[in-house]
């Protein structure tokens, strides 16, 4: 197997007992990436260099120490939208077009002390809005499954990297699926735990009640691993959650014990029909295995995705304005200081970019605040009930992860609102806070396709045991075959 | 004028805490350093960062809010106040807006010592500092460029508003003067006016005695940023005469905001209220809601230092008048030199004198306060028992506190150097009184014949002989028994 094939477990594993120096591992993916990158364009920034050099300094640590790195000389690459001062953090905006951070994202520190080496910056959605990838400022990325698709996104180059065996895993953000959708589209794992479990210090913020940050990876026990290094409390993000963090049992799934809930408001309409295929099939399996499996009403889902499409711009519209041209990033010029903030804004934002600033400014407006952005959050509430009744009655809730395959490059673009319909599987996840998880179920006319398993908030452990279960359940078909294999 | 109007005042008034690090980060809050040395990424606005609530300002918050009479709220939260301007630097300033700390607060307005009236307070909240921009000409439209310091960004500050109780610029003063003072028991901030520590709006509207509705929909007028209380006091007069006259010429008052000119004392036009902004305030996503426990305002309760009331109560027993008590109430480090000085002299009206006219003459000289008093309380009960002794007049006595505090030293070594002491033997005033009295023949007549001012310039004779050194009480009495002898001569 080649070093580039193996689990992030492996290579750890065995940096750890040196059977495999960090340096040769890096050395391997940095020709790796000079292979297949340019075919599909996961990276923003790569500092390979640098990566050298921290694989290296793992190299040379004693013995003692690297045996205690829980990610000795993992590549990981990072979505470009938490800091890292080794390389620029622009949101895959113009408006930071070489901003470098002076500090390290929370994520990103406890990456390098697990002993993980950071690769590179990944594409992404300009400030992490939309499911493709298109709106990044600076490149398409492509799904390595078929080069004419989109990743999905917004973490897309983090999907596509994790994919084309680029790097074992990586790191996403997740504000409405933006992990989940990708790693569906792409055919990895993709996990957005409970909202305070990763502290989002250092992730440039998109909406802050609903980011959070999580792994993509090419298996189940990969993202576990990762999830174990980054989460828990950071005093630096008054919002991380002050709980221990338990990771799943090692043991097999009794799928005998396990209550699995189908939603019945996530049947249907919009939803592409070998999507709907393989939901049958999984559920099928599931069943055979000896799972119950039932329906659960949602009933405040049909207004999930309006009250995201205004929770989320709104804040979003907030976070963005501290990109005003004064301290850092892009500056145009202006007659005055109010032209000045125009032009820099006008010039600096994407078309998305601004219709959701434009959202969020409206939503917030002084006679509509009650009627938009307080509504939207009491149904939050209610979406948050919906699942705690649910999971009286169930351990996991199953759906399929998006309502349709990765589509072509501008097929939806011109569409804004049937892209954000899109997202209905994924954002009541971020609404209520729970954690969920997106793994591959097989193939669909040579396109992945995911499940998302969705539980109880904090309920991490089990969720990504049952994740691990349902893996083992249905085995990988393998990876795409890019151009120059060896 | 004043029977057809009334004049409502309320005001806003901004306080500075005076902790260690900044509301959301932990830079330093000290004033004064070189431009952005105070910074960092949080308080910079930089992508990604995260603020975290400094519980020491809560501290402080919740001690001025109970100071103030205020009900503290169990819980309470942050929002954003969203507005674009290159001191802000995240375009929104964490702020708390319908749901503030502490709410129905009081503060007495004091005259001659007695509480006149009481000026509700609307609420108090908790919110971060901006930070201060240089402009490199006359205004920021045409300056050839703008300096941004954000040393001062993310300080905490309180901001404490008044309802409109008010009636006149008098009373404004006297709220004013009050709240610094409840506030300054507390050692929550510096309080100062001219360093931006304690800032002040004034709300001034005039209400036609025939007028009945909300005093919220009357015009009213907003006088931004004034550095001193007596700059507050004149705004506000200088706004009710301009109102005024507008108002009998039949025009009609805009809303809108102010300066204040301390130039010419004049309030001039900044930008009119139908032109403000929406600042689009909603809750602060990355700040969890502030919870306080029932133990802890209990608690914070329980440490509040005396009320200026109080004070006033104390100072009054002892002796001391109404305005001397002012003075005293106003500035703590008085009142603490007055406590150690009396604890160890017991004529307490003795130190009040004493206190407030020569050592603050010296302070004032030498740029020094009662806490920086080179002459201590210890020091000037010494120099104070000398006086009692007799060992010293009370015009001799101030050249000796003049010395003490230039050389910082003791007042019997100085008495001792400058070879001051009061002359107290009875012999040997008696020889200057006869020779006096003996070279002045015509005087003694006078007096005899009844002109009692006579006495005083024989007085004056004896006490330039003795170069002031005799003491006056016994000079007198000595002339007049020499006199009366004479009389019967
Ligand atoms: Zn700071």
């Amino acid at each position: 197997m080649r070093i580039y094939e193996m689990t992030a477990g492996d290579i750890a594993s065995k940096v750890r007992r040196k059977d495999l120096s960090a340096t040769e591992c890096m050395e391997e993916i940095a020709e790796r990436i000079g292979r297949v990158e340019p075919s599909v364009g996961a990276f923003l920034h790569l500092n390979l260099d640098e990566a050298m050099r921290q694989a290296r300094a793992i190299d040379n640590l004693p013995s003692g120490e690297r045996e205690r790195l829980p990610l000795a000389g993992v590549p990981v690459a990072v979505k470009d939208n938490m800091a890292t001062q080794s390389m620029p953090t622009t949101a895959a905006s113009k408006i930071l077009e070489g901003f470098v951070a002076p500090y390290d994202a929370t994520v990103v520190s406890r990456l390098q002390h697990a002993g993980a080496v950071i690769v590179g910056k990944t594409n992404m959605d300009e400030f992490a809005m939309g499911s493709s990838t298109e709106h990044s400022a600076y490149q398409l990325t492509r799904n390595p499954w078929d080069r004419d698709r989109v990743p999905g996104g917004s973490s897309g180059g983090s999907a596509a990297a994790v994919a084309a065996q680029m790097v074992p895993v990586a790191l996403g953000s997740d504000t409405g699926g933006s992990i989940r959708q990708p790693a569906s589209y792409c055919g990895v794992t993709g996990f957005k735990p409970t909202y305070g479990r990763v502290s989002r210090y250092g992730l440039i913020a998109f909406a802050s009640s609903l980011d959070q940050i999580g792994p993509l990876a090419r298996n189940v026990d990969d993202a576990s691993l990762i999830y174990e290094v980054i989460a828990g409390y950071d005093p630096l993000d008054a919002s991380s959650l002050r709980v221990e963090k338990a990771l799943p049992k090692a043991t097999d799934v009794s799928w005998a014990n396990v209550r699995i809930g189908v939603p019945k408001q996530y049947g249907s309409s919009g939803l592409d029909a070998s999507v709907q295929a393989r939901l049958a099939e999984v559920i099928s399996r599931l069943e055979s295995q000896g799972a119950s499996v039932v329906e659960v009403s949602l009933p405040h889902t049909e207004y999930a995705i309006a009250a995201y499409y205004l929770v989320a711009p709104a804040e979003a519209s907030s976070n963005l304005s501290r990109f005003d041209g004064v301290r850092y990033g892009y500056r145009a010029s202006g007659a005055d200081l109010l032209e000045m903030y125009e032009n820099t804004r006008a010039q600096g934002f994407g078309e998305e970019v601004k219709r959701r600033i434009l959202l969020g400014t409206h939503a917030l407006s002084a006679g509509y605040y009650d009627a938009y952005y307080l509504k939207a959050q009491k149904i939050r509430t209610l979406i948050r009930q919906d699942f705690e009744q649910a999971f009286a009655a169930v351990d996991v809730i199953l759906t399929p992860t998006t309502p349709d395959l990765a589509f072509r490059f501008g097929e939806k673009s011109q569409d804004p609102l049937q892209m954000y319909l899109s997202d209905v599987y994924t954002v009541t996840a971020n609404l209520a806070g729970i954690p969920a998880i997106s793994t591959p179920a097989g193939l669909a006319g040579g396109l992945p396709v995911g499940m998302q398993w969705l539980g109880p908030i904090m309920g991490e452990e089990s969720l990504l045991h049952i994740a691990r279960g349902f893996e083992k359940l249905w085995p990988s078909e393998g990876w795409p075959a890019l151009g120059g294999e060896a | 004028m004043n029977s057809t109007y009334e004049v409502i005042i309320g005001l806003e008034v901004h306080v500075e805490l005076k902790t260690q690090s900044k509301l959301f980060c932990s830079c330093s809050t000290e004033f004064g350093a070189e431009p952005n040395t105070h910074t960092c990424p949080v308080c910079l606005g930089m992508p990604g960062v995260l603020p975290v609530l400094n519980e020491a300002a809560v501290a402080c918050a919740v001690k001025a809010a109970l100071a103030l009479n205020c009900t503290v709220h169990p819980f309470s939260k942050f929002d954003r106040k969203q507005y674009f301007y290159p001191d802000l630097p995240k375009a929104y300033q964490i702020s708390q807006y319908d749901e503030p700390l502490a709410e129905h607060g009081s503060v007495p307005i004091v005259i001659d010592g007695a509480v006149a009236k009481t000026v509700a307070v609307r609420r108090i909240h908790m919110e971060e500092d901006a930070g201060k921009l240089n402009h490199l000409g006359q205004r920021l439209g045409d300056a050839k460029g703008s300096l941004v310091d954000l040393n001062r960004a993310g300080v905490p500050l309180v901001e404490i508003v008044s309802e409109p109780d008010m009636r006149s610029a008098d009373e404004a003063r006297l709220y004013l003067t009050e709240l610094r003072n409840v506030l300054s028991y507390l050692d929550i901030s510096d309080l100062r006016m001219e360093e931006g520590s304690m800032r002040c709006d004034a709300n001034v509207s005039l209400r036609p005695l025939d007028y009945h509705g909300s005093l919220e929909d009357l015009p009213r007028v907003e006088i931004k940023n004034v550095n001193s209380i007596r700059n507050v006091y004149r705004g506000i007069e200088y706004e009710i005469a301009r109102q005024a006259e507008k108002m009998g010429r039949g025009e009609r008052i805009v809303k809108e905001t102010r300066g204040f000119d301390d130039q010419n004392g004049r309030t001039y036009s900044q930008r009119s209220k139908e032109e403000a902004n929406d600042y689009r305030y909603f809750p602060e996503p990355d700040l969890p809601p502030l919870v306080l426990t029932a133990s802890y305002i209990e608690e914070a309760a329980q440490s509040l230092p005396p009320s200026p009331m109080a004070i006033r109560q104390e100072l009054a027993e002892a002796g001391v008048t109404a305005n001397d008590a002012e003075v005293i109430v106003a500035d703590r480090a008085a009142l603490e030199y007055w406590r150690s000085a009396t604890a160890v002299f017991a004529d307490k009206r003795q130190v009040t004198n004493w206190m407030l006219s020569d050592v603050s003459r010296l302070l004032n000289a030498y740029g020094d306060t009662f806490w920086t008093a080179r002459v201590g309380p210890q020091a000037l009960a010494d120099l104070l028992a000398l006086i009692e002794r007799g060992t010293l007049s009370g015009r001799m006595a101030k050249e000796v506190l003049d010395r003490m505090y230039e050389t910082g030293g003791r007042a019997e070594d100085i008495v001792q150097s400058m070879g001051v002491s009061q002359i107290t033997d009875k012999a040997a005033i008696q020889a200057v009184v006869q020779q006096v009295v003996a070279g002045n023949p015509h005087v003694v007549q006078d007096y005899l014949s009844g002109k009692d001012k006579a006495l005083g310039f024989l007085v004056g004779q004896v006490m330039k002989q003795t170069k002031g050194q005799a003491k006056p009480d016994m000079v007198n009495a000595i002339l007049k028994d020499v006199m009366a002898d004479y009389a019967k001569a």
